[in-house]
């Protein structure tokens, strides 16, 4: 038999190892270790699902970015959820009134846990230049605020740095070690909800009247 | 006198039985429904396609809607409280912020208002350059909506265009008044700046892009069956509705009814300036489309004429009582200085009168009312806003259109709700 | 001043203004308001843009009321426009502060439903007849009527505070 030697099989032919090469799967050892909670860091900073919560100017910025220019969709987050079950991020776009913080406060219910908030704008963050009787001098009187966007309305690039900041923050874990630490977090307004059907009550503090006014 | 409206049979403007859900939040929670087999139920103030915070109370018979209620306030800011405690000046920076997709107009008005108390006459280049800002403006709102129409009705290549062409002429924006929004650049007594460098060719530049884009819209969009079996014979209002109901603008035009500020009472120097008022002929959501759309295409032609006819001179009027000196005078003189320092800090004074001003704003009429007590702050600053009003025609858009239809009604109105609320 | 109201008008005997902007200005009581509505919507001013209150408490003079209109607090505003003969005019009705209440435009012009219902939430003045006098802007059960004088804006003192401990 005049037969040639058959060729070697592929795998001896193998390149050395390093990652330029054939990426994963041809690891001899595909696993990486790591702490458990360092995993879920990373994986909850890089899959934010930010709720559509658009109240006021803000939130013509918020769509703007994610356009086609500034582009969202960059950082995995350009899905905004219509239910607030799907989401974990509320970014709080524009003006806070009486009428609409029950509203907030029960879609931020309504939110699975873990959720960030981002207050965007400085309406949203402190009343902004509407110092009176019908805005909500801030949103943190109604939800907890990781991070706090200026700017009236912020450009898209400010926004994006919040999100980048969110997204630090919540692989650091300091987000998570807030949120234990501040029990009763905000400025002492709670909202009880009564059932999943009515609307909610507004319960004040005693010493600041209706949301501060009076 | 006969309530019906004489075009349109079957409608009335009754107190009961209307399209008109006239029931209070909690009454809609417990009250009985008008008739078996009828749920009302809810949509909003949380919505992804309810443009902002608005919330609408639904009478359903099946999938039918049979009567609706808008539920507006969710975004009520107290403006025109806020207005009576600032001044004159810093009123813009008020007003800016009611409609925010098309925030010049209610400068424009605001600053009308002022100045035909003061009994001002503006230069003309300050008058020429705020026809070219509202119609850069009037050209990002309806660019906005188009993006907002198509994203409601799941063309969201639409949405991704429509804000592409809006950014483009937001930088235009930020170049000559320094803000992407909420500019505060016309003020009373003129503009805040005169026009940049190389505004000209960049504005040409935008036009060019512009132009041709709309034309891929067209392709993209206006003959597509799917987008017309979606937008044509939904949502149909009458001319003779409109006007009991106090409707303008777009809207009212799309009956077929030709009526816009610019043309028939004109402000500015409109009279000077050759474009078409575009109306429609049925009055349904796809005219609304189409007209906003040529409505753009009118805005480049306007802007066209803007750039050939600008006069040299003043951007703002040279008054002492309101203008503050140019920068370069306070670093020279103590006396410029201190009159820098009042106008800013305690205002001009305003003659006691009041008076109504109004503009054709992308949305309607958009109004100011203003009372002024002879001091530095209005009595009382009210904005007659478009949507507010046209918002009342929704539920005769509404009534017996499917749920699904809903959606491309409301985005058809195209309100602004922080100009609902105020 | 040649008066530029629609014939008819005159013999209603309302006093008649102009305004700085040269437009009519007229002043019906509240007796009157019903009447004059219609004889301007038959006159062809047949749309009803605006209904807005003034509240006046504390204003010194009232200068541009002309003669035989007793100012009163309270004033709601108006503003019709015509089509044809491309005008807008306003009537300016006085309302006690002891007796807020006007009858409603709503049978005349729809468009004034919501416009009233603005005025009776922020001024507190009630329309006779509106199908639908509630709240519109404010949250129902709110308390006070925001706009007018006696009202406070409501500033709210900024307060600083120290930033807290690291959490």
């Amino acid at each position: 038999m005049s037969a040639s030697p058959p060729p070697e099989p592929a795998l001896e032919e193998a390149a050395p190892l390093g990652p330029a090469y054939g990426g994963l799967t041809d690891l001899p050892h595909n696993f990486a270790t790591s702490r458990l909670e360092e995993a879920v860091k990373w994986s909850r900073a890089r899959s934010c699902w930010p709720a559509t919560f658009g109240l006021a100017c803000c939130a013509i910025e918020m769509m703007a970015t994610g356009g086609p220019h500034y582009d969202i969709a960059r950082y995995g987050m350009e899905v905004f959820r219509a239910s607030p079950r799907q989401a974990d991020l509320m970014i709080v776009a524009g003006r806070v009134s009486q009428k609409m913080a029950p509203v907030l406060r029960q879609i931020y219910d309504q939110m699975m846990a873990p959720k960030w908030v981002i207050s965007m704008g400085v309406c949203a963050s402190s009343g902004g230049m509407f110092n009176n009787y019908a805005i909500v001098q801030g949103v943190d009187q109604v939800v907890p605020v990781d991070v706090y966007a200026p700017g009236c309305p912020p450009g898209p690039e400010t926004l994006l740095h919040a999100i980048l900041s969110l997204h630090s923050l919540i692989r650091s874990g300091e987000l998570t070690r807030r949120r234990q630490g501040a029990a009763g977090a905000g400025a002492g307004v709670v909202v009880e909800q009564r059932d999943g059907q009515t609307a909610t009550r507004m319960v004040v503090s005693p010493k600041r009247g209706r949301f501060g006014r009076g | 006198m006969s309530l019906q409206a004489p075009s349109a049979p079957g409608r009335v403007y009754a107190r009961a039985g209307g399209p008109v859900l006239r029931l209070s939040e909690s009454e809609a929670a417990t009250a009985p429904p008008s008739a078996p087999e009828r749920m009302i139920i809810n949509m909003g103030p949380q919505h992804p396609s309810t443009h902002g915070v608005l919330r609408l109370l639904l009478e359903l018979d099946g999938e039918t809607v049979t009567r609706c209620k808008p539920i507006i306030g969710y975004l009520h800011t107290g403006m025109e409280k806020t207005g009576e405690t600032l001044t004159y000046l810093q009123g813009p920076t008020n007003v800016t912020r009611m409609d925010y997709a098309s925030p010049l107009f209610t400068e424009l008005a605001f600053s009308m208002a002022t100045e035909t108390l003061l009994g001002l006459e503006l230069p003309p280049r300050a008058v020429w350059i705020r026809m070219l800002m509202c119609e850069l403006n009037r050209i990002s709102s309806h660019l906005l909506f188009q993006a907002t129409n198509g994203m409601d009705l799941g063309a969201v290549s639409m949405m991704l265009y429509g804000w592409r062409e809006r950014e483009e002429v937001l930088r235009l924006l930020e170049q000559i008044t320094g803000l992407r929004m909420n500019h505060n650049y016309i003020r009373p007594g003129g503009v805040a700046a005169d026009l940049p460098d190389g505004w000209r060719d960049d504005t040409l530049g935008l036009l060019e892009a512009i132009g041709d884009r709309l034309d891929e819209y067209d392709a993209l969009l206006t003959g597509q069956p799917i987008w017309r079996e979606r937008l044509q014979g939904v949502g149909v209002i009458s001319a003779t509705e409109c006007l009991a109901l106090g409707v303008t603008g777009p809207i009212l035009r799309s009956t077929g009814y030709s009526w816009d500020l610019r043309r028939h009472m004109p402000y500015l120097d409109y009279d000077r300036l050759n474009f078409d008022v575009i109306c429609g002929s049925y009055g349904d959501s796809f005219d609304r489309y189409a007209i906003r759309l040529n409505e753009i295409r009118e805005s480049i032609r306007l802007v066209r004429q803007i750039l050939a006819g600008l006069p040299a001179g003043d951007y703002r009027v040279q008054d002492k009582k309101v203008t503050p000196p140019p920068r370069g005078r306070i670093d020279e003189s103590m006396e410029a200085l201190i009159h820098h320092f009042k106008i800013f800090t305690e205002g001009f004074k305003v003659p006691a009168g009041e008076v109504y001003a109004a503009v054709e704003s992308p949305r309607g009429e958009l109004g100011c009312y203003m009372v002024s007590d002879g001091g530095p702050k209005p009595l009382r600053m009210h904005i007659r806003a478009p949507s507010f009003v046209n918002l009342q025609a929704l539920p005769y858009m509404l009534e017996g259109r499917l749920v699904a239809d809903a959606v491309a009604i409301i985005s058809s109105v195209d309100p602004i709700m922080g100009e609902v609320d105020r | 001043m040649a008066s530029p109201l629609p014939g008819g008008l005159a013999e209603l005997g309302v006093a008649v203004s102009i305004d700085p902007g040269g437009g009519p200005v007229l002043h019906p009581d509240r007796a009157q308001l019903t009447e004059v509505a219609a004889a301007l919507r038959d006159a062809g001013y047949d749309q009803c843009l605006d209904v807005c209150g003034v509240d006046y408490l504390g204003a010194d003079s009232r200068p541009d009321l002309p003669d035989g209109v007793v100012p009163e607090r309270f004033e709601a505003v108006v503003t019709l426009i015509s089509h044809r003969q491309r005008g807008r005019v306003r009537l300016r009705v006085q309302v006690p502060a002891e007796d807020p209440r006007l009858p409603t435009l709503f049978d005349l012009f729809p468009g004034a439903e919501n416009p009233e219902r603005e005025v009776f939430d922020m001024f507190g003045i009630g329309f006779d007849g509106h199908p639908d006098m509630t709240r519109i802007l404010m949250p129902e059960d709110w308390e006070g009527h925001p706009l007018r004088k006696d009202y406070a804006v409501g500033i709210v003192p900024v307060r600083f505070k120290a930033a807290g401990d690291a959490r």
